[in-house]
């Protein structure tokens, strides 16, 4: 069986290093199974957070041969085994141990999100009634695995460590969701603009290209958000018409 | 929100884990911005050679005047270039394309995809994806200048009267000395204006005002059509943004030549 040699950094919260390991190579093996292997057979501690396997709890996050991407569907015969592959943790988060990040920033985001607030029901039972074309846009940003590969990915968290003014590519996603909603009546877009800095983005889609679900991040939601911020803060001529059909 | 939860060390220009050829991307998109860059300058400051028989330039159409000492050729719409205007600013030419190379100018630098792809290529903000950046600052679109790609969508509405004079310069393309013909400048100039369109007509901020500004669409049918419209544009905008801005250079260019007379213009029928 041929054998592969794997760069995991090692280290808790402060430094690290990276360390070679060998692990047997099989046919349909991904890189989740190597480091698996690894745990197994050289590295009992080794820490890695993983769940389903499957692609579909977003736990296993790394950054394999440089590039973000989940363990657990990167096959090995996707990637170059004749050089060392590394697998790092996410870096736009901190380290807490070996490949596990501490992504706990996240959740203190989407708190500050406006939640859903629905118009009242206006069916006769107490509920909605919705056109599925109207949900239809927004049922693509459903099948988000919150991964954080996205967040990981973009350049204003990673490298210019903007998490305290910009939410990122996720957030942006989740606020379009909501704001996109047929049923929602909250508006989002004085904070998009200001505590959410969607300004920030400069729609290089690199959140887009690491999506393992093929959320269209940059095209679908971050885009559309931005013309709603320009609707109401930067476009005159539609200041104007909107002062006009208020008389 | 805990700001030091979050401290991460900051990675040197170019600096990456990546093994794959990250930069190629960034390297051909800065060539072939470059060339279209340099190409469409030094065509705009010819101020002659931008027509021939039916066929006009792109990058001179509109022709409001015609160039400083140039025959009128019959497509420009009021004349020759006036008196009052100047031919020259300090050492620069000011040519009929000078006066208009601004829209579609301003419409392809404050475009989405643009945005993106330039400054990756020219501003290295970031170089590629995960992959480190020079500068330790970044304002991004927030401030002065260039929240001003905001006004996008003015220039859409610039561009879009373009594609129809454009449009009406394909179908001119087909009257003749002797009557109606195609010739391979016709196809090259139709080309052209079906690429424009493709592109303009895939605009994002065209995506919002169609339709995407609103939650609900299905009680507007038109919105709706519309927007499913754009949007099956929109997920080819790259392409269309490539393919057009290639053929623009190649349509001056082969109007060009053939005013020149290095090439032939061969008659379909």
């Amino acid at each position: 069986m041929a054998k592969a040699t794997f760069s995991i950094r090692r280290g808790g919260r402060d430094g690290g290093e990276m360390v070679d390991y060998q692990a047997e190579v099989s046919e349909g093996m991904v890189v989740l199974d190597a480091v698996h292997q690894i745990q197994a057979e050289s590295a009992p501690d080794l820490a890695c957070r993983w769940n389903c396997k499957a692609g579909k709890c977003g736990s296993c996050s790394a950054e394999i041969n440089g590039m973000p991407k989940l363990m657990c569907m990167t096959r090995l015969d996707t990637i170059d085994l004749s050089q060392t592959v590394t697998i790092e943790p996410m870096r736009a988060f901190p380290p807490i141990k070996d490949l596990i990040s501490d992504v706990s920033w996240n959740y203190e985001v989407k708190k500050r999100i406006k939640k859903f607030n629905p118009r009242k029901p206006d069916a006769e039972d107490g509920t909605w009634r919705m056109q599925q074309s109207d949900i239809d846009r927004v049922q693509e940003f459903r099948k988000c695995i919150e991964c954080y590969l996205c967040q990981d990915v973009c350049h204003v968290l990673r490298d210019h460590n903007k998490h305290e003014e910009f939410i990122g590519p996720r957030f942006l996603v989740y606020t379009a969701a909501l704001e996109m909603h047929p049923l929602d009546t909250e508006n989002r877009t004085e904070d998009l603009k200001d505590m959410f800095g969607i300004g920030y983005c400069n729609i290089t889609k690199c959140c887009t290209k690491v999506c393992p679900e093929h959320i269209t991040i940059t095209d679908n939601a971050i885009i559309p958000l931005k013309e709603r911020v320009v609707d109401e803060h930067y476009d005159p001529l539609k200041k104007l018409v909107k002062l006009f059909r208020k008389k | 929100m805990a700001s030091n939860l979050v401290q991460i060390t900051r990675r040197g220009f170019g600096e990456t884990m990546r093994r794959d050829g990250w930069w190629i991307q960034s390297a051909l998109t800065f060539l072939g911005f470059s060339a279209f860059i340099v190409y469409s300058t030094w065509a705009a400051f010819q101020g002659a050679h931008y027509s021939f028989g039916p066929y006009l330039s792109p990058m001179y159409s509109p022709l409001i005047w015609e160039a400083a000492g140039q025959q009128l050729s019959g497509h420009a719409w009021l004349g020759s270039w006036p008196s009052w205007l100047p031919t020259y600013l300090l050492v620069q030419p000011i040519t009929p394309a000078i006066l208009i190379l601004w829209a579609p100018g301003g419409f392809r630098f404050t475009c989405y995809y643009y945005r993106g792809a330039y400054y990756k290529a020219f501003w290295a903000d970031p170089p590629a994806c995960a992959v480190g950046e020079s500068r330790s600052g970044y304002r991004g679109e927030r401030k002065f200048p260039l929240v001003l790609q905001n006004i996008h969508r003015y220039f859409l509405y610039v561009a879009i009267v373009f594609i129809g004079i454009l449009a009406y310069d394909a179908i001119a393309a087909t009257q003749f000395k002797d009557g109606f013909g195609i010739g391979v400048g016709t196809i090259v100039l139709t080309v052209n204006v079906i690429l424009l369109g493709s592109y303009t007509f895939g605009c994002h901020s065209l995506r919002h005002l169609v339709g995407g500004g609103c939650d609900v669409m299905s009680d507007k049918p038109v919105r709706q059509g519309l927007w499913n419209w754009v949007s099956k544009l929109n997920r080819n905008h790259m392409l269309f943004a490539w393919m057009s801005l290639f053929w623009v250079g190649f349509s001056d260019f082969y109007v060009r030549m053939c005013s020149m007379g290095v090439f032939t213009d061969y008659r379909i029928f």
